[in-house]
């Protein structure tokens, strides 16, 4: 099975950053998620409500649609500040990207650990500007907005070609599909990682210790 | 081709459509409130949530929506499109998008209704959750309040894109194939927001004999009632603030016209401001503005010098003054008729009798009518309340005809004033010095901020030479009337000049070098 991978690219403001990235991560993140599973007797099961909320950036002319649960919210809120605090600290003309991938875990025979098949990687390249008066922060408000709506607008072209879902899984598998740890909403399993391109455009690797271990795993 | 399908399919199929219809509307418009939408997530299952997605769903709209479907469901050729407009208070409408539901041809028979087909249109709805924030009108619908409204209009049938305007964008929110088509939502938005004013001069009903009747069904019902996106979350029942605000809006439509002034005049008398809540204030105050800079222009067109009228938006209390003034004697009032200024001013000194109520000071404001150079008639200074105008404090003093024009004829006095209404506010900027009516008075022209002692020369005196300065010699007419042939006749001679002394010149271009 191929995985699929998207790229994003976006220039924004440092300060945009959080938001922008958030913006993005929802939208996708409100695709890729459903109500809690509740099993029942015969195999069949219901599944729970999510609810929606609108969320206005500060920085940002833009509106965006999540969903109603605060732990997701929390998750990638880290996600998204460590990646921030990676671009900050790698200098003035951060770049990098934020990677938000879709697995499903495949059980393996001991002594092997269970195997990580990504199957929709969803890649945001950002590029932080530095702007130099007040007019320019305002223009950069408006034009990142448009930005991420068209951005949207692309993600929703994606997942609307309903390419590769992984299957729907009996109760017994559904921790090798879904995210089941939350009490409200249920995503498919992810991981949010992340790397920063120093100025000379070669990759300083900065990844997640999950990733590093991944690897091991292999 | 629905051979293949079972008839639990077709009616669950048929369910899913049905209420994904109904869900797509509420999306639409509740994202079009102006308001953020916050519904909470529940782990555990109620039933009553279509597609998993907590969708409240607002009485009206639903009621709406199967007014519109009528029983059908969508289907190949017959589409639901949901119609969101904006609605100035002045009277403007602008259609700003049209989303569509349609089913297509193309099938897919093997795809599972009760699981795949249902997932999918839960997908469908949160990607239209989510592109309903990113269309201009999004935004638009943020800001809206007193100045404009956004409304909503569901239909069934052919998609009407032609008033969406030229260069219209489309965006597809997705598609989910079914075993009897494929579904498709998209979006038509427009993009050029220039309002076209004369817009309402086609669509508004004529004047004359108008029926002013608040609460009845809006003329144009074979297009489908246009509905305000401003439903306000009821303390248990359905609180409609629907009709007070489309009504309103009503009114403000009809009373426009470009018929002659008399005609305005005497519809004003069947214009009957709406008795609505202080949120709607505004919009018939600014109608009635408006109203008034018609019937001035056209004064103005008849050759009464009357000026232009600034509108400024009216405040409650205007509300009480526009029956007042509508009661007054309008008979009298002839502000657009062109006769002599006697017999206007005989008019206006009439209507000032008859007006009991006077307007406060703060409201009030004056016409200072400008006499002819040769006319020996008083002049009368006239407030606009008393010309039984609405709004009559908004207008300002009118501005000097051209004869009166201080730049042109500097030794001109400046406007008289009348004593014959006591307040006044009078022109800062001309000047104060003079003050009879009937007799021109050399007052020399002070320009402000000037002082006659330092200066040799008047500051004034400067402005009239530098606005009058004599003609340039190269230009004078004695130059001028040397022929072109007379030039032609001369070139030889300067050329010979030029050949014999072109040593001279040579050694002048080398000192340059």
């Amino acid at each position: 099975m191929n995985c699929r991978s998207q790229v994003l690219e976006v220039s924004v403001e440092g300060r945009q950053v959080d938001e922008a990235m958030l913006a993005l991560l929802h939208t996708i993140l409100l695709h890729r998620s459903t109500g809690k599973f509740h099993y029942k007797k015969e195999g069949t099961y219901s599944i729970g409500t999510v609810g929606i909320q609108d969320i206005d950036c500060d920085f940002i002319d833009f509106t965006f649609v999540r969903l109603s649960s605060d732990e997701l919210d929390r998750a990638i809120r880290k996600a998204v500040g460590e990646f921030k605090d990676a671009l900050r600290s790698s200098g003035n003309d951060g770049a990098g990207q934020i990677s938000l991938e879709f697995y499903q875990k495949k059980k393996s025979r001991w002594p092997f650990s269970d195997e990580c098949i990504p199957w929709e990687v969803w890649s945001i390249k950002v590029n932080v500007v530095n702007l130099a008066n007040e007019q320019e922060r305002q223009i950069c408000r408006e034009k990142v907005g448009e930005k991420l709506g068209e951005k949207v607008i692309n993600i929703v072209e994606v997942i609307n070609r309903h390419e590769y879902l992984p299957k729907m899984p009996t109760q017994s598998e559904v921790d090798n599909v879904f995210d089941t740890s939350l009490k409200d909403v249920q995503p498919y399993l992810y991981k949010i990682s992340f790397q920063i391109t120093d100025s000379l455009g070669t990759s300083v690797s900065t990844t997640m210790r999950r990733l590093i271990k991944d690897t091991l795993a292999l | 081709m629905e051979a293949d399908l079972s008839l639990q399919d077709r009616k669950d199929l048929d369910k899913f459509i049905k209420f994904f219809a109904l869900k797509t509307v509420q999306v639409i418009v509740q994202a079009r409130l102006g308001e953020k939408i916050c519904t909470r997530s529940s782990s555990s299952p109620t039933g009553s949530d279509w597609f998993n997605l907590a969708i409240k769903d607002i009485p009206e709209v639903t009621h709406e929506a199967k007014k519109a479907l009528s029983g059908q469901l969508p289907g190949i050729g017959r589409s639901m499109c949901v119609e969101i407009s904006l609605k100035t208070s002045e009277g403007d409408s602008m259609e700003l998008e049209t989303w569509c539901l349609e089913v297509n041809e193309k099938c897919d028979r093997d795809i599972k209704v009760s699981y795949t087909v249902y997932n999918r249109l839960s997908l469908l709805l949160k990607s239209l959750l989510a592109i309903t924030r990113v269309t201009p009108a999004y935004k638009l619908s943020r800001k809206q309040g007193h100045d404009y409204v956004i409304l909503y209009r569901i239909y069934f049938g052919e998609v009407q894109l032609a008033v969406l305007g030229e260069g219209f964008q489309t965006v597809r929110v997705g598609v989910v194939g079914t075993p009897i088509g494929t579904i498709t939502l998209s979006c038509a938005y427009r993009t050029n927001l220039a309002f076209m004013s004369t817009r309402q001069f086609e669509r508004a009903a004529p004047i004359m004999g108008i029926i002013v009747d608040h609460f009845v069904d809006r003329p144009f019902v074979t297009v489908g009632p246009m509905h305000p996106c401003t439903y306000r979350t009821p303390a248990g029942d359905e609180v409609l603030e629907y009709p007070g605000v489309e009504d309103s809006q009503e009114v403000c439509t009809t009373s426009f016209s470009t018929s002659p002034p008399s005609q305005l005049c005497s519809s004003r008398l069947s214009y009957q401001p709406p008795t609505l809540g202080s949120a709607d204030l505004l919009c018939p105050a600014v109608l009635n503005a408006t109203h008034l800079h018609q019937i001035v222009n056209q004064g103005k067109d008849g050759g009464v010098p009357l000026g232009p009228v600034q509108l400024l938006h009216g405040t409650p209390a205007d509300h009480g003054k526009i029956s007042t003034c509508n009661t007054a004697d309008t008979t009298q009032h002839v502000p657009a008729t062109p006769s002599s200024s006697g017999e206007e001013t005989e008019a206006m000194t009439r209507s000032n009798e008859t007006k009991s109520s006077s307007p406060t000071n703060a409201l009030e404001a004056t016409f200072i009518r400008k006499v002819g150079a040769l006319v020996n008639k008083p002049t009368t200074q006239v407030t606009t309340a008393s010309l039984d105008l609405p709004f009559a404090a908004f207008a300002p003093k009118n501005f000097d005809l051209e004869e009166n024009d201080i730049m042109l004829h500097p030794n001109d006095s400046p406007p008289p004033e009348s004593p014959l209404q006591g307040s006044l506010h009078s022109d800062g900027s001309s000047g104060s010095s003079g003050q009879t009516q009937d007799d021109f008075v050399m007052v020399d022209f002070k320009p402000a901020f000037s002082k006659d002692d330092l200066l040799p020369m008047d500051l004034g005196t400067f402005y009239r030479e530098f606005q009058n300065p004599p003609q340039l010699s190269s230009l004078s007419v004695d130059v001028s009337a040397q022929s072109m042939a007379e030039d032609l006749d001369s070139l030889p001679e300067k050329l010979a000049l030029y050949e014999k002394n072109i040593d001279e010149f040579d050694a002048f271009v080398d000192t340059l070098q």
